[in-house]
Formats: structure tokens, sequence, C-alpha cells
């Protein structure tokens, strides 16, 4: 085959699911806003998406901050700056490595259960049922996973903040032999508003990012059990790649001298 | 204006890429009567009940439900009109994270905003209609028998008491019993509810059985339509040998033979 039409091919499929996914967010963000309302399925997912995700975000989150402590600890040995430890530990966690760890542990376990869930519909022709219950699909399937997933995601990052930090602290302490106190003081010394905040801002953006690709990839699947399984491949891949690059964007403007 | 049909599809065309699945298709349902299309698989039956609900969108052509061109309604006077549908999808498409009520009662509380217990208690009564007993109500769609599960879908269909209804193979996968107590279930509904039903089948007995009028789609086009009793005399080669299920005939298929 011509090697340019298969650059071609490949840029207009590129673009085709560019377009695909775009219609798909504003069809999903335009349902939010309009009645009806199924605040039950909400608390549903809320449940399903924060909830049940603790144990996973909070184990993460207390060894990544422990690893984090330990490279520190032995980078800034090196140049005697030990003493610096607990406020790479909060900044670090606080503002880049909670939410990230948190947003692709969520992604790996959420995206994929969506997208299996609506895809494993789709293929069954229940999303096709929903249309004939006069009931809309996005607002019924779409919309409450979206908003779980949006005001869910900053509360997970918030625990995962403070289990990262203590477990740098329990490092440090405990193997490390920092004193307890003085760890504590330069935590709350050099920790502000501003670095919680931010990751917070960053864990609502990964939270609909998680819950948008799992529903478009579980509503663009077909071809029976092979085809659901490539939805929730793609949706856990997409997610976690928009994830990263989302946050270095958010990164690059938040903090942005 | 009492002889405006109740749905009716003008020169409809649907494509997939460059497959034309619909072709210039043209289709009458008049009201309160049972049409019956058959066609083998891939003819385009089920894409053109998908085009009447909106799911699919043709690309030429015009859709009337009640004299109302469907393709040009908003999102909203759509969803209106879907109001008037019920539908049993081929594999029932139960929703099988709700149990069987909920599944039954799904149009009423969610569509229509009817109290629980309310809805609860009709769906019984519509699960009584398909034969099934109250202690089916709690389990979930898994623990059915694929017949019981055609049951619900039909309870389902006919819950909201809609003025259309639309059977995607009924009799599909069934044994020839269960497929006959279907059929039988079917007229009796659409009888008792006075609806309009437009039904896809490839299973002849079943045609048979709840047509009032039949049409034959070949290659994306209705090739004939009559009263089911002018089926056997239509003179039309390709009626004539799909209903006698024969392999040789105008109908070509596309098996190659090693």
């Amino acid at each position: 085959m011509n090697f340019f039409a298969i650059i071609g091919r490949v840029i207009l499929a590129l673009l085709g699911e560019i377009g695909r996914l775009a219609l798909f967010t504003w069809s999903s963000v335009s349902h939010i806003f309009r009645p009806p309302f199924f605040w039950r399925l909400l608390g549903q997912q809320m449940m399903r998406i924060g909830y049940f995700s603790l144990p996973v975000v909070a184990l993460t989150a207390f060894f990544t901050g422990g690893a984090l402590a330990l490279q520190i600890y032995y980078g800034g040995s090196t140049i005697n700056s030990e003493s610096i430890v607990a406020t790479i530990v909060a900044l670090g966690i606080t503002r880049e490595l909670g939410p990230v760890m948190a947003g692709l542990m969520v992604a790996g376990r959420v995206s994929a259960a969506i997208a299996a869930e609506l895809g494993t519909m789709k293929v069954t022709e229940q999303i096709d049922a929903l249309t004939t219950l006069s009931t809309n699909p996005y607002k019924y399937l779409v919309v409450p996973r979206l908003v779980a997933a949006v005001i869910t995601l900053p509360l997970l990052v918030f625990i995962a903040d403070v289990i990262g930090v203590m477990g740098g602290f329990i490092v440090s302490t405990a193997s490390l032999h920092f004193n307890p106190g003085v760890y504590v003081q330069n935590t709350i010394n050099f920790l502000k508003a501003d670095d919680v905040t931010s990751g917070l801002i960053k864990a609502g953006v990964f939270g609909f990012i998680i819950a948008l690709m799992g529903c478009f990839q579980g509503f663009n699947s077909k071809g029976g059990a092979q085809g659901v399984g490539r939805a929730t491949t793609n949706a856990v891949v997409t997610a976690s790649i928009l994830i990263l690059a989302s946050n270095y964007v958010m990164t690059s403007l938040l903090f942005a001298k | 204006m009492t002889d405006t049909p109740k749905i009716e599809l003008k020169n409809v065309t649907k494509r997939f890429g460059s497959k034309v699945v619909l072709d210039d298709l043209s289709l009458v349902v008049p009201k309160g009567k049972s049409l019956v299309v058959i066609g083998g698989s891939g003819t385009g039956k089920s894409v053109m009940l998908k085009c009447v609900l909106g799911i699919l969108r043709p690309e030429k052509g015009e859709i009337f439900v009640d004299g109302q061109n469907v393709l040009k309604m908003s999102t909203t006077e759509r969803e209106q009109s879907l109001r008037k549908f019920g539908m049993l999808f081929q594999s029932a498409a139960l929703f099988d994270s709700l149990p069987v009520w909920q599944n039954v009662a799904f149009g009423l509380i969610q569509g229509r905003k009817m109290r629980r217990k309310e809805a609860k208690e009709i769906a019984i009564a519509k699960l009584a209609k398909v034969g099934l007993g109250a202690e089916v109500s709690e389990l979930y769609p898994a623990e059915l028998s694929g017949g019981m599960q055609k049951r619900v879908g039909l309870a389902r269909a006919i819950a909201t008491d809609p003025e259309i209804i639309f059977f995607d193979e009924p009799t599909t996968g069934l044994d020839p019993i269960m497929a006959d107590v279907i059929n039988d279930l079917i007229v009796d509904s659409v009888k008792d509810l006075g609806a309009t039903a437009l039904s896809i089948t490839h299973d002849m007995a079943s045609a048979r059985k709840i047509a009032d009028e039949i049409a034959m789609i070949h290659k994306g086009r209705i090739i004939w339509a009559g009263p089911r009793s002018e089926i056997d005399s239509s003179g039309n080669d390709y009626v004539d040998q799909f209903i006698h299920g024969r392999a040789t005939g105008p109908i070509k298929m596309d098996v190659l033979k090693p």
C-alpha cells in the first residue's frame, strides 16, 4: 500500500476518534444540568467510585510517602541537607504524587469497571433498551458516574495527602531517626493551603477524565466479549495517559510564576 | 384523517461506511394492525427498527409516527414520542443489575416517575399476564431461563401500555413449544392493548401466527407486502424461496463451497 495512504488513514482515524470524544463529552456535560436527575444512582456511584477505592488509594499513598522520604534522605545526605525531608515529602505528596498516584490507581480500578459494565450493556442491547423505556442513557448511565467521580476524587486525594505525609513521617521517625516534633513542625511551616488545593483541583479534573473515558469506551464498544475487553483496556490506557498529560499542563498553569 | 398510518417509512436509506443496509426502503404500518417483516439474516431488519426508534439515524428519507416526522423532532420531542413505544429485544436485553420487577417497572419508575410501590404492583400484574408468578419478581435476570427472560422482556415492553410495540426476533433461540407460548402471549397482549405491532423475524411459524400483514425485506428493500392470507400465493420467487426455506432460488447466500 502507498506509504502516504497509511499515514493518511491513521490521521483520519485519530481525528475521527477525537471528534467522537468531543461530541460524547458535549452530550454528557449538557445532560448534567438538565432534569431528570438520578440521585439514587449518584449515591450508588459515589460509593463505588469513592468509598470502595479508599483501601487502594490509602495503601498507594502510604508506600509512596515512605519511599519518597527514603529517597530524599539518601539524596539529601550526600549534600548534608537531610533536614529537608519533611518539607519535600509534604510538597511532593500534596502537589504531585497524591493526585497523580490516586488518579492512576482509580483509573485502573474505576475506568476499567465502568468500561466493562457499560460495554457489556452496549453489546447486549441494554443501552438501546433504556432508550425504548424513555430513559436517556446519558442521564441514566453517564451523568451519575461523571458527577460521582468529580466529587469523590478530591476527597480521596485529600485522604491520600494525609496518609502519604504520614507514611513519610513514620519512615523518617522510625527508621531514619528524625525527631517527631521537629518533623511535624517542618511539615506545618512549609506547607501552604495552595499546595493542597492545587492538588484537589487536579483531582477533580482526573475524576472527570476517569469516568469520561470509561463511559466513552463502554458506549463505543462493539463485537461481543472481545470488544468489551478492548474497550476496558482502551479506557485504562487513555485515562492514564490523559491524567499524566493534563497533570503536566495543570502544574505549568497552577505554579507559573 | 382516520387513515393516517401509525408508522410510515418513506425512502429511508441507511449506510454503514460504504455498505448500504437500507436502500430506499418504504413501509407502512396501519394503525391497530400487526405487521411482520420477514427476511434473512443481515438484510437490514434490525437496523430498520433502530431507525424508527431513533437509536440510528438514516442518511436519507423520512419516518413518520402518527403523521409526525420523527427525524425533524428535537431531542425532547423525540423522548416524548418514544413513550408511545415498547420493545421486546432479541436477547431480551434485561438490565442484569436490577431484579425482575424493577426491570418490568423501569419505564414506569424512571420514564414516568411513578411511585415504586405502585409500579411494583403493576409490574407483578404484568408478570402474571405473561404467566410468571410473583415469586419471580425478586429474582435477577441471570437466574432465569431463556424463555422466562423473553417473557419478562415482554412484560417490560407492555408495562407502560404502549400504543406501538416492536418485536425483534421474538422466538429466536427458544424451543418450538416455548416459541408458540411467546407467540400466543404476543397476540394476546397486542389485542388487549389495541396496539400497533411491528415485528421482525425469520421464523415463519411465528410470522404466520402473529401477523395481520406480512412484508418481506431483501437487500434493504421491501420486495413484497400483503395480508397474511396471501403469503402462500404471492407469486414472488423470493418469498416462495424464503417461506419454504430452500437453499436454491433467486436469493443467493454468500457461502463458499469447498
